[in-house]
């Protein structure tokens, strides 16, 4: 009598290239929260300052960014006063750039405990995701105070009905933040010279993302190529469009930013999900 | 009925690996490889690969860790797997618990399985014991609820109550283990895969560890794979036994033929050649070439390169080498040392004035011991020859190992294993009760 069993689950060589296996990442999500509580409970721990650090390096960067590109080289925000400008683009890049690097040596960073146990991989940059996702709460509040300060003290500023779509504004940074970094942190595995890439590649990135740089000065320079196929460039700039009424936003560039997304998370899940089977025999 | 108690089914696993460093070629041959898969075509590098001898220098840069490795456990068993040094154990369990994925082959599973080496596993030294706990509990696939039933019983059996709300770099590394163990303990797998890590530990760690093996065998009828060297505890605790040899599956069934299979010569050769020792005294004239003991319990006989068993009839025989055509008296003498250089005894024709010669080119000289009551250990031999009357013909200092192994000396189930029961077992030895 050979009739079928009722097996568990079973190993293979190859996994299906989709197989995303929810169910189990489901099973195991209490990982995931204590992953979350891990990553945000010990970063700061015995630190003076704690937590104030979440915020202490968006303001000085903004405060920096504020001397030295606005008053030093002069370039104009348009109406929005310059510190709210750049502290706009800053909270919002900082969250794509977290995602992004931290996620990209997923592999490499704990291979030790991934060498030993097994659990679905992909809880691991999700983590990432959303312990990333508090520390921009908590930087976006920063953010909302300095807004309400400069809207008392006069600026005319107000953000639009569009603001009701900020969370797909996120959940494009962070697709579009985990996509790459898992790309990259499969890619690792194997080839380390991407490391290297990450670490200034995001530096320069972050110039041709509209964070501190208006798009107004691109137009003048007619440099706009170098921005327009960026979907960060969009991001960022439509959520300046919608918190601080004010940016150049395209229905190209909304659906570009938001096909970009998608397609480059799901390559990153693909990659990702072939690369977690047997990436400890080569890294 | 038979087949529904098969837990977990191995079919024909094989895990091939790339020997050498990753560089430049690393690209090529992906390239390649994906060049032929995209033609619908079989991955070239499969093809070739040699079977994982250490020794051996191959010519491949592929070998295959495990080769066409099929079992079947089925539930409530105890399967021991036992394999020399790179005989593919540790892949097999890194397959099993999913840490890396076969080459080709499948494994079915009814049940989860967990392996017990990963004892601390993502303990993260800022956070504190409890959180750890927690930690660790779902990494080893506990839900929340799971670990809140059980905590304070894991607080209790882990000892370190007090330090509990501490952060565990505070914790001794004995502490750290002490609560790795008992998340590990608390754990209700189907399949419960331990390595023969454990070994790393001390006594009562290693104690509270096979107890807790068997618990979980006896009273929830789960099954375990249990990886090690020791022949003891395998022949204590497995109810089945895999024998693995460079990759391959070499004897699975019961466990007593297997332990003697895989001591026995069956499953490896009897490398003693002597001659590859470079370090000798004497002048050379003769030379000794071989040498082997076998051991003799109870009619049964096994040949090897170094193991002989406590407690057994032994011989040992002894190759030596002719340079000269004449015919010559011999003394011949086995100094015994431990691992630190300490004389345990000596066996030489010196004292015993037997009569040996070298006639031929070859002669084999066999030494007997009757009983041999040296405790299990480690012991490294001297053989010394010396011409009657003449000068030392050869010399090899410490060089030459025989491993005692472990038995049940006494026939009592007793066996001494400490330090301060010394070298030597006492045979006959009684006990009167005189008022």
């Amino acid at each position: 009598m050979n009739k079928e069993e009722n097996w568990l689950y079973e190993i293979n060589p190859k996994n299906n290239l989709f197989d995303l296996n929810l169910k189990e990442v489901w099973r195991y999500r209490d990982l995931l929260f204590l992953f979350v509580k891990r990553d945000v409970v010990t970063v700061y721990k015995q630190t003076i300052l704690g937590p104030l650090w979440y915020l202490i390096q968006p303001l000085f960067t903004s405060i920096v960014f504020t001397l030295v590109f606005n008053k030093i080289a002069n370039i104009s925000t348009g109406g929005i006063p310059p510190f709210l400008f750049n502290l706009a683009g800053i909270t919002s890049w900082n969250y794509f750039k977290d995602c992004l690097t931290e996620t990209s040596d997923t592999f490499k960073k704990n291979q030790a405990i991934f060498g030993k146990v097994y659990f679905p991989r992909v809880i691991m940059p999700m983590s990432v995701v959303i312990s990333n996702l508090l520390k921009f709460g908590i930087q976006f509040g920063i953010f909302i105070c300095f807004y309400l300060y400069f809207v008392f003290s006069g600026s005319v500023i107000s953000p639009n009905i569009y603001v009701l779509t900020y969370p797909i504004v996120l959940l494009c940074m962070a697709m579009l933040g985990l996509g790459l970094g898992m790309i990259i942190s499969s890619m690792v595995t194997k080839y380390r010279d991407l490391t290297f890439l990450v670490s200034f590649g995001v530096q320069l990135l972050m110039y041709i993302s509209l964070v501190s740089l208006p798009y107004s000065l691109f137009k003048e320079n007619n440099l706009t190529w170098a921005v327009d196929f960026n979907p960060v460039a969009h991001i960022i700039e439509y959520s300046r469009f919608v918190l601080l009424g004010e940016g150049s936003v395209t229905l190209f560039g909304v659906l570009y930013t938001l096909i970009i997304s998608v397609v480059v998370f799901l390559f990153g899940i693909l990659v990702f999900n072939k690369t977690e089977k047997s990436f400890i025999d080569t890294i | 009925m038979e087949e529904s108690n098969v837990i977990l089914k191995v079919e024909n696993i094989s895990k091939q690996y790339r020997l050498g460093t990753l560089g430049t070629g690393t690209i090529s041959h992906d390239l390649n490889r994906w060049w032929h898969r995209i033609r619908g075509k079989e991955d070239p590098y499969l093809k070739i690969g040699e079977t994982n001898d250490r020794s051996t220098k191959g010519t491949s840069e592929y070998v295959w860790a495990l080769k066409d490795v099929s079992f079947e456990v089925k539930k409530g068993e105890i399967l021991g797997i036992i394999g020399k040094n790179g005989a593919g154990k540790s892949t097999l369990l890194k397959i099993l618990s999913r840490v890396t994925g076969p080459t080709t082959g499948s494994i079915k599973t009814k049940g989860r399985i967990v392996s017990l080496l990963e004892v601390g596993t993502g303990f993260h030294p800022e956070m504190t014991g409890r959180e750890n706990v927690y930690l660790n509990g779902a990494i080893l696939g506990m839900t929340k609820k799971e670990i809140n039933e059980k905590i304070d019983e894991i607080i209790s059996f882990s000892g370190c109550e007090r330090y509990i709300d501490t952060p565990t770099k505070r914790y001794s590394s004995g502490m750290t283990v002490r609560l790795a163990f008992a998340v590990a303990a608390f754990l209700e797998p189907d399949i419960l895969v331990v390595d023969e890590v454990l070994a790393v530990g001390d006594a009562e760690f290693q104690k509270k560890a096979i107890g807790k093996m068997q618990d979980i065998s006896n009273s929830d009828g789960r099954t375990v794979l249990f990886v090690s060297h020791d022949m003891a505890a395998i022949q204590s605790l497995c109810t089945e036994l895999l024998v693995l040899g460079n990759g391959v599956n070499l004897f699975q069934g019961n466990v007593s033929e297997g332990v003697d299979f895989y001591l026995s010569d069956k499953n490896q050769e009897v490398n003693s050649d002597l001659l590859s020792l470079t370090i000798r005294k004497g002048n050379k004239t003769s030379l000794f070439k071989k040498i082997s003991f076998t051991s003799n319990t109870q009619g049964k006989e096994f040949k090897d390169s170094s193991k002989v068993y406590s407690g057994s009839k032994i011989f040992i025989d002894i190759e030596i080498e002719n340079k000269r055509a004449l015919s010559r008296e011999i003394y011949i003498a086995m100094d015994f040392v431990d691992s630190k250089g300490i004389a345990v005894m000596n066996i030489s024709n010196e004292f015993t004035k037997n009569k040996l010669y070298l006639k031929d080119k070859k002669s084999i000289i066999r030494f007997e011991i009757a009983n041999l009551n040296l405790r299990s250990m480690d012991y490294y031999i001297s053989l010394w020859g010396c011409e009657v009357g003449g000068s030392v013909f050869d010399f090899i200092e410490n060089q030459i190992k025989m491993e005692v192994i472990e038995t049940d000396f006494f026939r009592t189930g007793a066996i001494p294993r400490g330090k301060q029961h010394g070298y030597i077992l006492l045979a006959n030895n009684s006990y009167n009760f005189e008022k």
